[in-house]
């Protein structure tokens, strides 16, 4: 007789297989007095030591599989075990008490575990898992225990598991896992995030007593209905393998598409490529059907760290992500980091108006070895690449031309050193501030394209700061004169025989579609996501329709007529 | 005593990457800092603890004051309030 159990669904999908239950080391805590003041301090001292090791190095490794928002979570234990009121309070427990260090740090992580789960948001009651999650690591540093050595099968499996911790899910191999099943957690819980990073069903709030259960008990795991079957009868077992084959094939069928160049129906061909931050960010566009890539982000080189990525490492990680795109064409964006983070050793200090200030290009005068050394990296981690590069937050040509110069530089010491370098980049730039759109023309014949950054064309335009939530509504790209500004670049940019790029969230846009195609856009750029949708977008369209749209949307006085009039011209529900 | 009073903009309060940075922020100065949160009318803790600062639940639109004392007091909280200001210095596109 099967048995149905029902919990939250997290992630969509269907899993057949056996299940395997995590049991993560329990760690028995014994308070004990009379203890020895300073050895009980010296033991949490080299306790928080070995944890801080340990969590450095899951932090590295989860950075370089998953990225840089799964690592972040590390980041947080780190601030944990640097908590002076965390750490204070067990050695005052210690002290006060006479207690063992063990007993003293169970104390303080379950007070402020429940001090967490007091609170009413389910964001905030989530870092109680965080704080235990921290405390069990420092327990297992003191008993000696290695975390870290689960074994899981050799064959691929459903987890089922009281409660996952990110320290517990680092270690699994994800390949061999089918699906995730939780009792405790929410819909924000680390198991959610996970699943949904993989790409594998899950299940949490599971209402079932797991520990009934066996390693090895069949199970299917219905991650959009919310339900595991324990023990399926065959004909359950049909059913579900026949839904798990046509959503695959669904899903098949979208990425296939994808893949194929975008054309509109009267053949006009343009190229679609995607924003990333990462390599695996570019294993994911690949996925999704990138062409290529429009703006590779590098400001994560430079942030959470206390100076300068050495030369080897900024090669090593752009020759990581070069290897995943092939021969595909790659934008880089040089580092565009700016007073809104205080980035010491790059003497960048908190600004009032940073989005204004001392950022990007800007840089460039009083530390040009930082841009110099950016390009030595990219143009010996390109060899063979079809790399283009281009600088943000340009406003005057002054700078398109010292930024050239300090290019041809690396470009020549590295030759005269011997070294061989990526031949025939292209050198672009950003239009993203309203002066380098309106002198469009004449920075057109110091580049080889334009990329536009409409995000911040439209705050620099309209004059809205786009972190403040009480006016960031009103930066829209959709505004008149934003869309003459993309306009009159992309045709000065055509005139001097120079392609024409997109990079903000326009280009994934639905609505914008038709507008930028008419406008003659050469290249969309966009989170990988929005590429299938996008891509069968464009090949609804009729490129000689799409000028037509584009030369009436330019005429129109607001933001509101623009948009009804795209909505009542092309439905972008079709 | 320097002190001043802000609305905390940021979707996710002060949580998750604006926590961090709040705490990092208020770390890297030498004078003792204290924040509370009094939309929830709690008590004043430690600037510097992410486990302190966590349990104070800011959620967007709660309002927060911050006081300091001590070695650069001044510039500690203007540093505070502007990371606050700039809503955390959120991505640009």
């Amino acid at each position: 007789m099967s048995r149905h159990a029902r919990g939250i669904p997290v992630s969509g999908g269907i899993a057949i297989g056996p299940g395997w239950i995590y049991r993560p080391t329990i760690v028995k805590v014994e308070r004990l007095g009379n203890q020895n003041l300073e050895i009980e301090r010296a033991r949490l001292a080299s306790a928080v030591a070995a944890a801080r090791d340990q969590i450095n190095r899951l932090h590295q490794a989860t950075r370089e599989q998953l990225g840089q928002e799964q690592a972040a979570i590390f980041e947080a234990h780190l601030l944990i075990l640097e908590d002076p009121e965390f750490i204070g309070g067990i050695n005052a427990a210690i002290e006060a008490d006479r207690i063992n260090a063990e007993a003293a740090i169970a104390g303080a992580v379950e007070e402020y575990a429940q001090r967490l789960l007091a609170l009413t948001d389910e964001y905030f009651q989530a870092r109680a898992q965080d704080i235990r999650d921290v405390g069990h690591r420092l327990l297992c540093c003191l008993s000696g225990v290695q975390t870290g050595g689960v074994e899981m099968p050799d064959w691929p499996v459903i987890v089922l598991a009281e409660d996952l911790t990110p320290s517990d899910t680092v270690q699994f191999d994800r390949a061999r896992v089918l699906g995730l099943c939780t009792v405790r957690g929410g819909p924000t819980s680390h198991t959610a995030i996970l699943a949904r990073s993989i790409g594998v069903p899950a299940v949490v709030s599971l209402a079932f007593p797991i520990e009934e259960l066996h390693d090895g008990v069949p199970l299917i795991l219905d991650g959009s209905a919310g339900e595991l079957i324990i023990d399926p009868a065959p004909e359950e077992v049909d059913t579900a393998r026949r839904d798990q084959s046509e959503q695959r094939a669904l899903w098949v069928q979208q990425l296939r598409a994808a893949a194929m160049p975008a054309a509109t129906t009267d053949g006009w061909v343009v190229e679609v490529v995607a924003n990333i931050g990462s390599a695996e960010d570019a294993r994911q566009a690949i996925d999704f059907g990138a062409e290529g890539v429009g703006l590779l982000r590098t400001e994560f080189l430079y942030l959470n760290r206390e100076q300068l990525p050495s030369l080897e490492e900024q090669v090593r990680v752009y020759q990581e992500i070069f290897t995943v795109m092939g021969n595909r064409p790659v934008v880089v964006r040089t580092l565009d980091i700016g007073g809104d983070k205080a980035v010491d050793y790059l003497g960048i200090r908190h600004e009032p108006n940073p989005f204004l200030g001392w950022r990007a290009i800007r840089m460039i005068d009083e530390r040009p070895e930082i841009l110099r050394d950016q390009f030595s990296a990219l143009l010996l981690a390109g060899k063979g690449v079809d790399l283009r590069i281009m600088i943000p937050m340009v406003a005057s040509l002054e700078e398109v031309l010292g930024a050239r110069q300090l290019f041809d530089q690396a470009c020549q010491s590295l030759q005269a050193s011997g070294q061989p370098v990526a031949a025939g980049v292209q050198f672009g730039i950003m239009i993203e501030v309203p002066s380098a759109a309106l002198l469009a023309g004449h920075l057109a014949g110091h580049v080889d394209f334009f990329s536009i950054g409409t995000n911040d064309l439209a705050q620099y335009t309209l004059a809205v700061d786009r972190t403040n939530e009480r006016v960031a509504h009103l930066a829209s790209p959709f505004h008149p004169a934003v869309l003459n500004l993309i306009a009159q670049t992309i045709q000065a940019a055509h005139a001097c025989g120079k392609w024409v790029g997109l990079c903000g969230e326009m280009a994934g846009d639905r609505r914008a579609t038709p507008l930028l195609l008419g406008l003659g856009l050469d290249e969309f750029s966009m989170a990988p996501a929005s590429i299938p949708i996008v891509k069968q977008r464009i090949r609804q369209l009729a490129f000689t329709d799409c000028q037509e749209i584009a030369a009436e949307a330019l005429k129109l006085p607001t933001t509101r007529a623009v948009l009804d009039y795209l909505d009542q011209v092309i439905p972008s529900a079709q | 005593m320097p002190a001043a009073e802000v609305v905390v903009m940021h979707t996710v309060g002060l949580h998750a990457r604006p926590a961090a940075e709040f705490v990092k922020l208020a770390a890297s100065f030498p004078c003792e800092i204290k924040v509370c949160n009094l939309t929830a009318d709690s008590k004043f803790v430690n600037a510097k603890s992410i486990l302190s600062v966590l349990t104070l639940g800011v959620q967007q639109a709660h309002r927060v004051r911050i006081e300091t004392s001590g070695e650069r007091e001044e510039e500690a909280l203007q540093a505070l309030m502007a990371l606050i200001e700039s809503n955390f210095g959120e991505n640009r596109g």
